[in-house]
């Protein structure tokens, strides 16, 4: 009887495979829909893009579909966005390394209540501190900038990028670090003999996590950068979803190239973005 | 590979004159290098956090600056709880909250039980499902604007898929909803509210589930379930084959395993979810902004919305304060507990 239990338990999972699959391709077929719509919508042209026509695929592609509208339109803001990004990205995971490695190897007394009240600061609603940032930052004269934005990124993206290389760095044994100090390095010596090379995939992680993070960023900078010239794509992506003289073939196309680069991180290396994710989630 | 942070000690223990100085030194070094971003955080979180609620305290809400204190002194909070508005905010983020984290939990939940049995493909459909996690909220809110445009999108599907017709068979109206347009508020709790709290007839706003808030927690769910699937997978892939064996061998279906067995191990990676969520939903802007402003009679309007109009737009600069400070206490009463458990688990 146990046998022929156990047998049937093993047959039953079969066919719920094939119900289980079916539900997970549907699912996959709802999760794509937005993406299809975007990118459908897109490549119509002003003429043929109607509300009645949202689900069909374009009749034909013609050299005047909503991207070549978009691209006019944000490949300014896609530079700035750039221009944002990249540095802040560099920056904000290099102090989050040196951070990370002090709070992991080099605790002293009260550095974890430090540390939590740093990473209290990744939680807060940013409202609750826009007013004096910009008055900060018109002070110091770097409102409408994208300097400025960079500064803010990279101030605001510490407590997470110090999180997560902290969490890496305390994995790595403390012997390879005494190893260092019996050869008289310092702190930052073993840093940069010990540390450093070993945290290649921890810079993999984090870059994406904060490139990530800051390219989708709007609240920053619709509230820092007030010329549309100057904005980020994420902005100008609004503000032509907003403008009624404005095609919505050129709106999808538009929202397709504003995710493109995070878009393309995710497909080409999706692996450390999961692991982003799950080193960001403060446990884990 | 072990935890190494508390391990350096006894290492040091050897030789305890001479690594008195150099531990003393070193620490030195530590802070100095930490000392830039200590600062950094203090003035930009808490320094500007204190000026922000200086400034819901005091008379400033015009272009000119008045840093003076306004009689009474809390007489902007108590302005901001008796607008229409706010109390109307208050109840978008608390329905938007309860639908949105129960949708992702359990759509992210489902997807990740169904990968976790490793079927062919199942890398792709995860990639699929994390996918809307990479795009950016603005990105969501454009696209998802146009399917719930009560125009088009959705409604137009159920005229395409033949959902009308099947409904005028069986002598039903057609399905159109007015989804992000529709200002309808259903279940109103005020009479049974009223009776519970004193003061309650007074509030202008009616409390209930405004319909066009279930759009916007939908579209927040597609962006973010897969990554609540994402941190379940990571839980599931801790809990080793013997758990499930065991399990199996006593006898219990594959459904009784996750039910009984799995889901109640995955309590921390539960409680995780449930908090990130929670501070996502009570924060949420950008996705509101751009997909449906702030709504018919506010139906979608949101904190985070009301503090961005006051203060850039209308330039009350106090109204503006203490509401991003009401919305900083919503958050902090999720968040600080759950940052305390952590650090008290760690030491």
């Amino acid at each position: 009887m146990t046998t022929a239990a156990l047998a049937r338990k093993r047959r039953r999972p079969r066919w719920g495979a094939y119900a289980v699959w079916f539900v997970l391709f549907c699912m996959a077929i709802v999760f794509l829909m937005p993406v299809y719509v975007m990118i459908a919508n897109g490549l119509k042209d002003a003429q043929s893009v109607s509300l009645q026509r949202m689900w069909l695929p374009p009749a034909q592609l013609s050299g005047a579909n909503g991207f070549v509208g978009a691209w006019e339109r944000l490949s300014p803001n896609l530079m700035n966005s750039l221009s944002m990004v990249i540095p802040a990205t560099v920056l904000s995971s290099l102090i989050g390394a040196i951070n990370g490695y002090l709070f992991a190897k080099w605790r002293f007394r009260g550095s974890d209540i430090i540390f939590t009240l740093m990473l209290f600061g990744f939680f807060i609603p940013y409202q609750s501190i826009l007013l004096p940032l910009v008055r900060t930052l018109q002070v110091i004269g770097l409102y409408g900038t994208i300097p400025g934005l960079v500064l803010v990124h990279v101030i605001y993206g510490i407590p997470i990028t110090t999180l997560i290389f902290r969490n890496y760095f305390a994995n790595v044994p403390t012997e390879l670090l005494d190893a260092a100090r019996v050869d008289g390095a310092g702190v930052i010596t073993t840093f940069i003999r010990v540390m450093l090379p070993l945290s290649i995939p921890a810079f993999v992680v984090v870059g994406i996590f904060q490139f990530t993070n800051i390219w989708n960023d709007f609240l920053f900078g619709v509230t820092v950068v007030p010329n549309p010239a100057r904005q980020p794509v994420t902005i100008a992506l609004n503000n032509l979803s907003g403008t009624f003289s404005v095609e919505w073939n050129v709106v999808m196309a538009g929202a397709v190239v504003a995710a493109l680069p995070t878009a393309i991180i995710y497909i080409l290396l999706g692996r450390f973005f999961i692991r982003g994710i799950l080193a960001g989630s403060v446990k884990g | 590979m072990t935890t190494a942070s508390t391990d350096s000690t006894p290492a040091v223990r050897t030789t305890p004159v001479e690594t008195r100085r150099w531990r003393l030194s070193e620490t030195m070094q530590t802070v100095l290098l930490l000392l830039p971003s200590i600062v950094a955080l203090a003035v930009f979180v808490y320094v500007f956090i204190s000026f922000t609620f200086w400034v819901s305290l005091s008379n400033w809400r015009t272009l000119k600056v008045d840093l003076s204190l306004r009689e009474p002194l809390f007489a902007t909070y108590g302005e901001l709880f008796a607008m229409a508005r706010w109390q109307a905010d208050l109840r978008n983020t608390f329905v938007f909250t309860v639908f949105f984290i129960a949708f992702a939990v359990t759509l992210g939940l489902t997807l990740a039980v169904m990968l976790d049995r490793h079927l062919a493909g199942h890398h792709i459909f995860r990639n699929i499902f994390l996918f809307p996690y990479a795009l950016s909220f603005v990105v969501t809110g454009v696209v998802w604007r146009w399917i719930f445009n009560p125009e088009t999108g959705l409604n137009l599907l159920f005229e395409l898929l033949g959902v009308n017709y099947l409904l005028a068979q069986i002598g039903a109206g057609p399905l159109r909803p007015g989804w992000i347009t529709d200002p309808t508020v259903v279940a109103q709790v005020n009479g049974i509210l009223a009776t519970v709290l004193p003061g309650a007839e007074s509030w202008q706003v009616r409390w209930g589930i405004p319909l066009a808030m279930i759009p916007v927690a939908i579209a927040a769910t597609w962006q973010l379930s897969g990554f609540v699937m994402a941190l379940y997978l990571g839980g599931m892939a801790t809990i080793s084959e013997e758990v499930r064996e065991a399990a199996r061998i006593d006898g219990a279906s594959e459904f009784q395993i996750y039910h009984r067995v799995i889901i109640p191990m995955l309590r921390p990676v539960t409680i995780s979810v449930v908090v990130i969520l929670l501070h996502v939903s009570l924060k949420i802007f950008d996705l509101v902004y751009t997909m449906a402003g702030v709504g018919p009679g506010f139906a979608t309007d949101v904190p985070a919305i009301f503090v961005f109009e006051q203060m850039f737009k209308a330039t009350r600069y106090n109204l503006g304060s203490a509401a991003a400070i009401i919305m900083l206490v919503l958050v902090a009463l999720v968040i600080v507990p759950y940052l305390a458990s952590t650090l008290k688990e760690e030491s």
